[in-house]
């Protein structure tokens, strides 16, 4: 790859990307800007800004590298991305949460449920689960980004993640959710064009749509030889019901991460960023779009690897052999082996912005979090709200980047535990806010004694399930193995591969409707002020 | 279809297009609906802008 190519796009990119940072600064006159940004955002900005947010690197390279494995039946979580992270996430959720963010004054994600149902501690236990919790999703992000620059511009891996982490963390602590959302549209417009061209191209390469698939077809023995035993029936369909690949294929990737999605903090704070309905309507369109052109094309052209590797003289094997047996590595081997030197330029430059728009929101998240939520509700705080945010972000940050770096390098399984770190927050943050969130939209008859109840029930089934049942986190986490000797107490049985949310969030979505049954609904004032205007 | 091997994956093809179409058609539709702020929603923003000077006046 040439060094001088390569780095000059970097500069290019990460020159407007500082300028976007800065236009962001220029224009944050106010709390409200910083954290809403002034609650004006133009649809497209809006709708990119969530979709860059939502694909991180790890969507592309690690599910691309995952469709690889389990073969195209892991669009479903693409259609789910869609459907429900864009259509119902945006027509259902939005437009409520945009109106009741209004009407509440409310400022984060934490804000608003505590609000709505008028407790302070609720909205600091909220904002605490996010301040202790987010940290390992950004690690993972982190980390993934800076392995990408450490391999691509052949530096150290920590001094590329040090840098890294900070160009963002200026940019996000000057220039707010402004300075967070122009580069987010930037990045994610740059993530539209590459991931195009990877389809378009790939198709070509590969004779056509229906000729591609049909080729990928012809593997499935291939397939089966190697991966039958744990249920799979070729790339093109899907796996044996029961199996070993069906659970994890059906409950951690698509249910996990595809329901998970409409009750993150991050992403359901830029709700409460446009000015009216309209922007959202407008927002759908292009959402549904982009997130079909990034999970979308990530997983068809992952799965489609495998017909390049087997037929490519040098490999001759399927993608998980041709890459050693690395699934993250199966996409960057492609966009090296398959296309010319422009075109992994371009790629690289996309991956890194994924990588940067999700940090970017997920650092402003955790600093809301902490500053304005747990700091500001429960201490009482006095003083500038936009200092205490700016230095709980720093705070944050610094724990992030200390994860990343300290995680892999003095923890045997720390690798392990930080590569399931979107999972584990994606579940953690669907059991204990969905129900409630669903009800502080929906529902006039949840109380807070249900929201309350339903937060501990979830969060506690979540993360007990995380400690000691689903085998790819209790067996890096050790705590399992330490008090019981054995590294899942479901050992030996399916339970082990099946996602904490298909337990949690039934279990919280009862508790909640149970203990609301059996307290006091909210006064008629309290509710008449959150649902002005929501017909 | 399209070469894939069995309905189930087929159908997730189409339904992956179809929701990325529902999404635009809806986007399309609605692309002037809900733009003009509620008088409601007008009362509610300048009271959140007179909030927000109190706060900034205060500090």
């Amino acid at each position: 790859m040439n060094i001088m190519l390569l780095s000059t796009i970097v500069l290019v990119y990460l020159f407007i990307t500082g300028y976007l940072g800065f236009l962001g600064y220029r224009r944050t006159k106010n709390a409200t800007d910083y954290m809403v940004a002034g609650r004006t955002v133009h649809p497209y900005i809006m709708a990119l800004s969530y979709g860059a947010t939502f694909i991180s690197t790890s969507a592309i390279v690690g599910f691309g590298g995952a469709a690889a494995v389990f073969g195209m039946g892991i669009l479903y979580l693409t259609f789910l991305n869609i459907f429900m992270g864009i259509f119902v996430a945006f027509v259902f959720f939005g437009k409520r949460t945009r109106m009741m963010g209004l009407n509440l004054n409310a400022h984060t994600f934490p804000e608003l449920l505590g609000k709505r149902y008028d407790s302070v501690f609720l909205q600091g236990m909220s904002g605490l689960l996010i301040f202790l919790f987010m940290p390992i999703y950004t690690a993972v992000v982190l980390m993934g980004g800076a392995q990408f620059i450490a391999e691509v511009l052949q530096v150290n891996y920590n001094s590329a993640l040090f840098f890294f982490t900070v160009i963002i963390a200026i940019y996000v602590i000057m220039g707010g959710l402004k300075g967070v959302m122009y580069t987010d549209a930037f990045q994610g417009t740059l993530m539209f064009i590459g991931m195009l061209l990877l389809l378009v191209l790939t198709y070509v390469r590969l004779g056509g749509v229906t000729a591609a698939h049909q080729k990928l077809t012809d593997l499935s023995s291939a397939a089966v030889q190697i991966f039958g035993a744990k249920g799979h029936t070729g790339w093109t369909s899907f796996p044996k019901f029961g199996s070993i690949y069906w659970w994890e294929l059906v409950t951690t990737i698509v249910l996990g991460v595809g329901i998970g999605v409409l009750s993150q903090p991050q992403l359901a704070v830029r709700f409460m960023t446009v000015k009216s309905n309209r922007e959202l309507n407008r927002a759908v369109g292009v959402g549904g779009v982009f997130i079909l052109m990034m999970t979308g094309v990530a997983f068809t052209v992952g799965a489609l690897t495998n017909v390049y590797f087997v037929h490519h003289p040098e490999f001759q094997k399927i993608s998980l052999l041709a890459a050693g047996k690395n699934v993250e590595k199966i996409i960057p081997l492609y966009i090296n082996k398959a296309f010319p030197q422009w075109f992994t330029a371009v790629f690289m430059v996309t991956l890194l912005a994924a990588a940067m728009s999700t940090l970017s929101s997920q650092f402003h998240t955790m600093g809301t979090s902490a500053g304005r939520d747990v700091y500001e509700s429960w201490f009482k705080g006095k003083g500038n709200t936009l200092i205490i945010t700016k230095v709980a972000m720093l705070i944050t940050i610094l724990i992030s980047l200390f994860l990343a770096w300290g995680l892999p390098a003095f923890f045997e399984g720390g690798t392990a535990i930080i590569a399931r770190g979107t999972a584990i927050f994606f579940g953690l943050c669907s059991a204990a806010f969905l129900p409630m969130f669903i009800g502080a939209l929906y529902s006039k008859r949840i109380t807070k004694a249900g929201a309350l109840w339903g937060f501990w029930a979830g969060f506690l089934s979540s993360l007990l399930w995380t400690l000691f049942i689903h085998l790819k986190e209790s067996q890096p986490l050790l705590l399992c193995k330490t008090l019981f000797g054995k590294d899942s107490l479901a050992a030996g049985t399916n339970w082990t591969v099946v996602d904490p949310l298909v337990v949690s969030l039934p279990l919280a979505i009862v508790v909640t409707i149970v203990a609301s049954r059996f307290s006091r609904p909210p006064g008629d004032k309290h509710l008449n002020q959150c649902f002005k205007g929501i017909e | 279809m399209l070469g894939l091997g069995d309905f189930w994956v087929a159908l997730v093809y189409i339904l992956c297009i179809a929701s990325a179409l529902l999404c635009l058609v809806y986007g399309v539709l609605n692309w002037n609906r809900g733009g003009e702020p509620s008088p409601l929603e007008i009362k509610e923003g300048a009271r959140w802008k007179k909030e927000e000077q109190k706060i900034e006046d205060k500090l």
